[in-house]
């Protein structure tokens, strides 16, 4: 059994209007591989995150509306009490977030702050949590611990805070991560030196990480499997060779086309997907996609295309056909 | 061929200060720290570092938009460092800047008729409000914007759209030069093939000669002509951009590309990485001779001593580094 099974996951914010940001969208994760969320903003990857472990804002009041089930191992988090909740975010479940030093309190100290995760679910002594974040500030690479764990976040680089923010993550070895875009806001050689980093964890500790991001380069280094999500549901499914390979989702051959590849011949034209996000079509009605899809048929305006195929599966009437 | 722009050992420095009466200076930030480098007319140059490595900064120096503190700009001829301010203020008409973020470089409460005429009027473009009007529609179609876009605010555009409201502003005064601050990395993958598409199209209509400034290789490899590579307030690479990606000859840039992720599995497992180790130093009190060498896994000790200059290696191919031909060789 998988360790997180996520089955029809559903996330409805009621405003002026209803709107559904995830809409039935199933995927699991086994311990030690890594599942990738990908798409652009907007279309639910990170609401989907937040609504695993809940800390949607106003969860699970009238405001939001969260429907399917997610069961870690066994347990279903989305009925889960806030106390159950609370004693496995952290230990069992941890996230990294995309902006670190929004995410860091400023008037703490880092050690204080990876201090407080240990005493918190270890419950072990101050002197005995700080002597342990020094070991884990040493672990993720950051110099001369000791000094460090003394500083605020404002002192540290923005490489420096987010390997602060993956040292509490992986503070009380948990069995799932959940990385929510951890490397956007870093230079390209420290993203490098950020993702080597989540592997290392993933090969050594057996961790299950579920890596979202917008970056199909990231995802092809990194991810065992990935969902492809356009506009709150997942398009396209499929493990990492072969989705790169066989790309069949209009949608995610779009994707791969837009990106300027550093391998690439110079002077090779990219072909944009038209449109943008906004010219999205309700589900119920068709294909969301349809209006941006140059191959877009008559069937697809007919009603809410499903999700053929087990181990590459895509939500399309007339998919891609791949030479 | 001749430079529409040359820059000339190019210095800004901004003085540290510290008091609490007096403002005592303390030392100097050397953001721009002596760059040479000229920008072919009609030509993409493309600037790429990462950030804290002056990118931005000498962009802006070489606009005048923060006084430049050394060294010279010429800008088809005429020295800008030493252009009075109305002069400065009529040659700002041809050069012009595209920012990263559209949404805080357009103005809320003004619509786009108003940002799009406001720079025509300023330089006396067009007779009247109907000829101005006249002008702002064509450039719309340009940029591939519906003409009810001028009665709208920005708030009411995508990402996209306003990136290319703020691309219409830049060439609605016809410039010929256009720098172009990180133009595409706030925008999502599938609307950035549209504005790269769109900028390559605007160059090859009106002649346009830009210098874009991006942390992105792959973005900037892919719409340059030459291709400079910044590391601490100084070039420490410069090629054509085909050059470049095929034989990097400086082991930042060797690294840099390396640590660039390609969406193709197979190209991720069998690439070879150079992991830089640690961050960029502080350009406050940058480390002697090389620049680079406190993360450079093949520095010496010569590294420490002596600041290398950019040498010609081959044609149109510039290196700062001592040990470029024996790195190459093995």
């Amino acid at each position: 059994m998988a360790l997180l099974e996520v089955e029809d996951l559903g996330v409805t914010f009621h405003a002026d209007r209803d709107v559904r940001a995830v809409d039935g969208v199933s995927f699991a994760v086994d311990a030690g591989k890594v599942v990738g969320l990908v798409g652009e903003s907007g279309c639910g990857k990170s609401v989907t995150s937040l609504a695993l472990i809940g800390l949607l804002p106003n969860q699970n009041t009238k405001r939001v509306r969260v429907d399917g089930s997610a069961k870690f191992d066994g347990l279903d988090l989305l009925r889960a009490d806030r106390r159950t909740l609370r004693d496995i975010r952290g230990r069992e479940i941890a996230m990294i977030f995309q902006d670190p030093l929004s995410s860091l309190n400023p008037v703490v100290p880092i050690g204080v702050q990876v201090a407080e995760v240990l005493i918190r679910h270890r419950g072990i002594g101050k002197h005995e949590a700080e002597r342990r974040s020094a070991e884990l500030l040493d672990r993720v690479g950051i110099p001369d611990p000791r000094r460090r764990l003394k500083e605020y976040p404002h002192q540290l680089s923005g490489g420096m805070r987010q390997r602060a923010l993956i040292a509490m993550a992986v503070a009380c070895r948990p069995r799932l991560l959940i990385a929510d875009e951890p490397t956007t806001a870093l230079d390209v050689t420290i993203q490098a030196q950020i993702l080597e980093l989540l592997k290392e964890l993933v090969r050594e500790d057996g961790t299950a990480l579920i890596m979202i991001t917008h970056d199909l380069g990231v995802v092809a280094g990194l991810c065992d499997s990935v969902n492809v999500l356009y506009a709150g549901r997942v398009v396209e499914s499929a493990g990492r060779h072969e989705l790169f390979a066989h790309p069949t989702h209009p949608y995610t051959v779009g994707l791969l086309n837009s990106i300027p590849r550093l391998d690439a011949l110079r002077g090779e034209e990219l072909t944009p997907i038209r449109g943008s996000v906004r010219d999205v079509l309700a589900w119920s009605a068709g294909c969301a996609f349809a209006p941006r899809c140059d191959r877009a048929i008559e069937t697809c305006l007919t009603g809410p295309p499903s999700l053929e195929g087990t181990n590459h599966s895509f939500r399309c009437v007339n998919p891609e056909v791949v030479p | 061929m001749t430079a529409l722009v040359e820059i000339k050992d190019l210095q800004v420095h901004f003085p540290i200060v510290r008091g609490v009466v007096f403002d005592r200076v303390v030392g100097h930030v050397k953001a721009v720290d002596g760059v040479t480098l000229s920008v072919p007319r009609g030509k993409t140059y493309g600037l790429v570092g990462e950030s804290g490595c002056g990118k931005t900064t000498l962009g802006r120096a070489l606009l005048r938009l923060v006084e430049p503190t050394g060294g010279s700009v010429l800008f088809d001829g005429n020295d800008l460092t030493s252009l009075s301010p109305p002069a400065l203020r009529g040659m700002r008409r041809r050069m012009q800047m595209i920012f990263q973020d559209p949404l805080s470089s357009l103005d809320p409460r003004q619509n786009v008729e108003s940002i799009l005429t406001e720079g025509l009027a300023a330089h006396g473009i067009g007779a009247d409000r109907a000829e101005r009007r006249d002008i702002v529609c064509e450039t719309l179609d340009a940029v591939g914007l519906p003409r009810w876009a001028l009665s709208r605010y920005p708030h009411e555009f995508s990402g996209g759209q306003r990136q290319r409201i703020g691309i219409a502003r830049a060439i609605v005064l016809h410039p010929d030069l256009i720098v172009a601050d990180e133009p595409v990395s706030a925008l999502d993958v599938s609307i950035q093939a549209q504005v790269l598409n769109l900028l390559a199209k605007l160059q090859a209509e009106r002649e346009l000669t830009y210098l874009v400034i991006a942390h992105d290789l792959a973005v900037v490899r892919h719409i340059s002509d030459v291709v400079g590579v910044m590391y601490l307030g100084a070039l420490v690479e410069e090629a054509s951009s085909t050059e470049l990606y095929q034989r990097p000859l400086h082991p930042y840039t060797k690294a840099l590309m390396s640590a660039v992720p390609v969406p193709d599995p197979l190209v991720e497992e069998r690439r070879e990485r150079i992991l830089l180790s640690g961050d960029l130093p502080s350009p406050a009190n940058p480390p002697s001779g090389c620049r680079f060498r406190t993360r450079c896994p093949w520095a010496q000790e010569r590294c420490a001593q002596e600041r290398p200059e950019l040498r010609v290696l081959a044609e149109g191919h510039t290196v700062a580094c001592h040990f470029a031909e024996e790195i190459e060789n093995g």
